[in-house]
């Protein structure tokens, strides 16, 4: 009964959301070209429908949630992305009041960021995530190994894991639609399908434009901070807000990227081996001079031996 | 002189109560693997989203290869800085590193999500890694291991290879490999030698680099850019005082040699190697001005203060009296404080450390993972037994020594 009912209201979302999805397709204009693209996130226009949530669970093939996307209910807690939700919008308040007094809440849309310099691409022992030269972080589960470090060096916390798969678990994470759409073209469900424009697609640079044009145009409506602009070396994804980004729950992040450090010492080390080789050599010389002397040891070590 | 220190078969009885208790762990630990492999690690495990690494990378993968440094430290000193009065410690040392790799290996098939994958790193480079960097070291120093074993098994074995029921066709080519190979190896075990030292430091220090891609989830108290570099020198001050232990334990079942004078000289070179290290760390603690985190009262300080006053400098002031370095149970229990150190930092560095900015939960070690680390350190244990029973790697006592 009750799977019927959520059945019902999953082929609903799909029927719902088809036409929107189509209809960005136009928009996005056919091929992309070759630069790399992104998403602007206006938290000053999101208005916490869920439909993203809906458009990405649809595109992505994603297991029914448990309760309906039409159920704004679900904002009253936060909630983070999970092995089958890659995208997430919460509800945050920060004091703000209308002018009746009223709270006004933002919302904020979660998904990966699709960072420029990606912590979980450096991380990766064997290349099953990458940076596509659209811009999407890519995950190619046919290499990947299960080790998890993607997870561990994600800054955002995004990657999630199907801890409950036995044999074949899978890093789960927004793909920026990269197989489903960014590749013929299209551009990713979450955008296409928003209301309110509160996302905007393009290319980063183009991006970066446009949210400096608006906050431009309407300084009292904005903080003078894009996020992602310059953190963790900067991601795909850009935010726009009203409200000072610590009170919305962003981190505070450097702006170098994540991989610098320990590329930098391994790149140090490692090119062409030469620590290692210099570290053999210099050990094969200790080993032959101290193999010239009496196999009996020095004569200090005789002595040393006598003690006992 | 320790020239009676002769390695030889123990040929103790096998069946022992503590071997018993062994197999109630292996047991014990079978079931919770079968567990994994049915249910994933989320049936077993309290691994998360948040935490994605728990107990079996933070005990049996860094802390397991860090005590397993004796291997190497012993191989320098005796074959390369020519130290040969230590002779009869790199046997044992060698065994524990073999072991020590092996079981470390079969831990991260259990860890990883994709057991059969493991063999992935080797066709699919990503130079950018840390982990892939390590994974290959250790992946070689696992071979390089074994290679530096086999000497022991031919001088054992060569010559009187009797394999049990069918496997005896096999007697004739098993023993002409094994004096093959022990030929061969007398003349160029030397780049075997050298190239697991080198191999040791690239993924000793490899390891500690691992953290440094997260700075915003690891503790100020941990988080420096010369982790690599202290992840070394624990390393290799933990390798001595991890063979004196060994010794200890070892001799508390059988009847062993008495090496505590060459131990107890031993532990001087430690008394430089673990000073050098407290060194450093502190060094680095207040140069970065991370030790205003020292008096905070959470859990992280009150690891960290437990690591290096009890783990580092309790044993390094108790070895530098002499009195205490030649008792046995003194320089005992001041290297056992050491190991339990350089444990306790791995753990400190890889789990306690471990802060995601949107936990909602901290992480602590479920019962099957538990169950499943004690079980390999238990198999560990086991085939350790069964390896010094029949081949000669500790020193028993001698008939004349006993006697007098």
């Amino acid at each position: 009964m009750n799977l019927n009912r959520r059945e019902f209201f999953r082929v609903a979302g799909i029927a719902a959301a088809t036409p929107l999805l189509e209809r960005c397709v136009e928009a996005a204009g056919g091929e992309l070209s070759g630069e790399s693209y992104g998403c602007l996130v206006d938290l000053t226009r999101c208005i916490g429908c869920r439909k993203c949530e809906q458009a990405c669970n649809v595109v992505q093939r994603l297991p029914a949630p448990e309760r309906s996307f039409d159920d704004l209910l679900v904002l009253e807690k936060p909630r983070r992305m999970d092995s089958h939700t890659f995208t997430v919008v919460n509800r945050v308040h920060t004091g703000v009041v209308d002018e009746h007094g009223r709270p006004v809440p933002t919302y904020i849309k979660l998904q990966c960021m699709h960072c420029l310099d990606p912590a979980c691409v450096s991380a990766c022992p064997v290349g099953a995530l990458t940076r596509k030269e659209n811009g999407a972080v890519h995950y190619n589960a046919s290499r990947c190994i299960g080790c998890r470090y993607c997870m561990v060096s994600c800054p955002f916390q995004v990657p999630c894991y199907e801890y409950q798969d036995p044999l074949t678990p899978r890093v789960r994470k927004c793909t920026f639609c990269f197989e489903q759409r960014l590749a013929e073209g299209k551009i990713p469900g979450c955008i296409g399908v928003c209301p309110v424009e509160a996302l905007t697609f393009g290319p980063r640079s183009q991006l970066l434009e446009t949210a400096r044009k608006r906050i431009q145009d309407d300084p009292g409506r904005y903080i003078q901070h894009i996020y992602g602009e310059k953190e963790v070396g900067g991601t795909g994804w850009l935010y726009l807000s009203g409200v000072s980004f610590d009170r919305l729950g962003f981190q505070k992040l450097p702006e170098r990227p994540m991989p610098k450090l320990p590329e930098t010492i391994q790149h140090g080390l490692y090119s062409y081996l030469w620590a290692p080789i210099v570290l053999f050599g210099a050990l094969g010389g200790v080993m032959k001079l101290t193999a010239r002397k009496a196999p009996g040891g020095t004569p200090e070590e005789r002595e040393e031996g006598a003690e006992s | 002189m320790n020239a009676h220190a002769q390695p030889a078969a123990l040929r103790a009885p096998f069946w022992t109560p503590g071997v018993l208790v062994m197999f109630a762990f292996i047991a014990a630990a079978l079931f919770f693997i079968v567990a994994r492999y049915t249910g994933g690690l989320g049936a077993v495990t309290n691994l998360s989203d948040a935490y994605p690494w728990g107990l079996w990378i933070g005990i049996d993968v860094a802390t397991g290869v860090a005590l397993a440094a004796g291997g190497f430290t012993s191989a320098a000193l005796v074959h390369i800085f020519g130290r040969h009065a230590y002779e009869s410690v790199t046997r044992p040392a060698l065994l524990t590193a073999v072991l020590g790799y092996t079981f470390v290996s079969l831990a991260l098939v259990v860890d990883i999500g994709r057991s059969w994958t493991i063999w992935h790193p080797i066709v699919y480079h990503q130079g950018n890694s840390v982990l892939f960097e390590v994974a290959m070291c250790v992946v070689t120093y696992l071979h390089v291991l074994y290679i530096e074993f086999i000497p022991i098994v031919a001088e054992q074995y060569r010559g009187r290879v009797h394999l049990p029921g069918p496997l005896a066709v096999l007697n004739r080519p098993v023993d002409a490999f094994l004096g093959f190979a022990d030929r061969i190896l007398d003349k160029v075990m030397w780049v075997f030698i050298i190239a697991g030292v080198v191999l040791s430091c690239m993924h000793q220090s490899g390891l500690g680099s691992l953290l440094l891609i997260a700075p915003t989830k690891v503790h100020p108290l941990w988080y420096t850019p010369i982790l690599p570099l202290l992840f070394l020198m624990s390393a290799i001050a933990v390798g001595f005082p991890m063979i004196i232990v060994e010794n200890g334990l070892a001799s508390a079942s059988f009847e062993l040699q008495d090496e505590s004078g060459l131990l107890a000289r031993l532990s001087r070179v430690t008394i430089f190697l673990l000073g050098a290290y407290l060194v450093v760390k502190l060094g680095d603690l207040f140069a970065r001005g991370a030790h205003v985190h020292l008096w905070e009262g959470t859990t992280q300080s009150k690891a960290f203060l437990v690591e290096v006053v009890l783990g580092v400098i309790a044993p390094w002031c108790l070895l530098l009296s002499s009195r205490i370095r030649s008792s046995r149970r003194g320089l005992f229990i001041a290297s056992a404080l050491i190991v339990g150190g350089v444990a306790l930092n791995r753990v400190n560095v890889f789990l306690v450390s471990f802060q995601p900015p949107y936990a909602e939960t901290s992480y602590f070690p479920s019962i099957g993972e538990i169950v499943i680390t004690t079980g390999f350190i238990a198999a560990l244990m086991l085939v350790y037994r069964v390896l010094v029973t029949y081949l000669p790697i500790l020193s028993p006592k001698s008939r004349e020594v006993a006697s007098s």
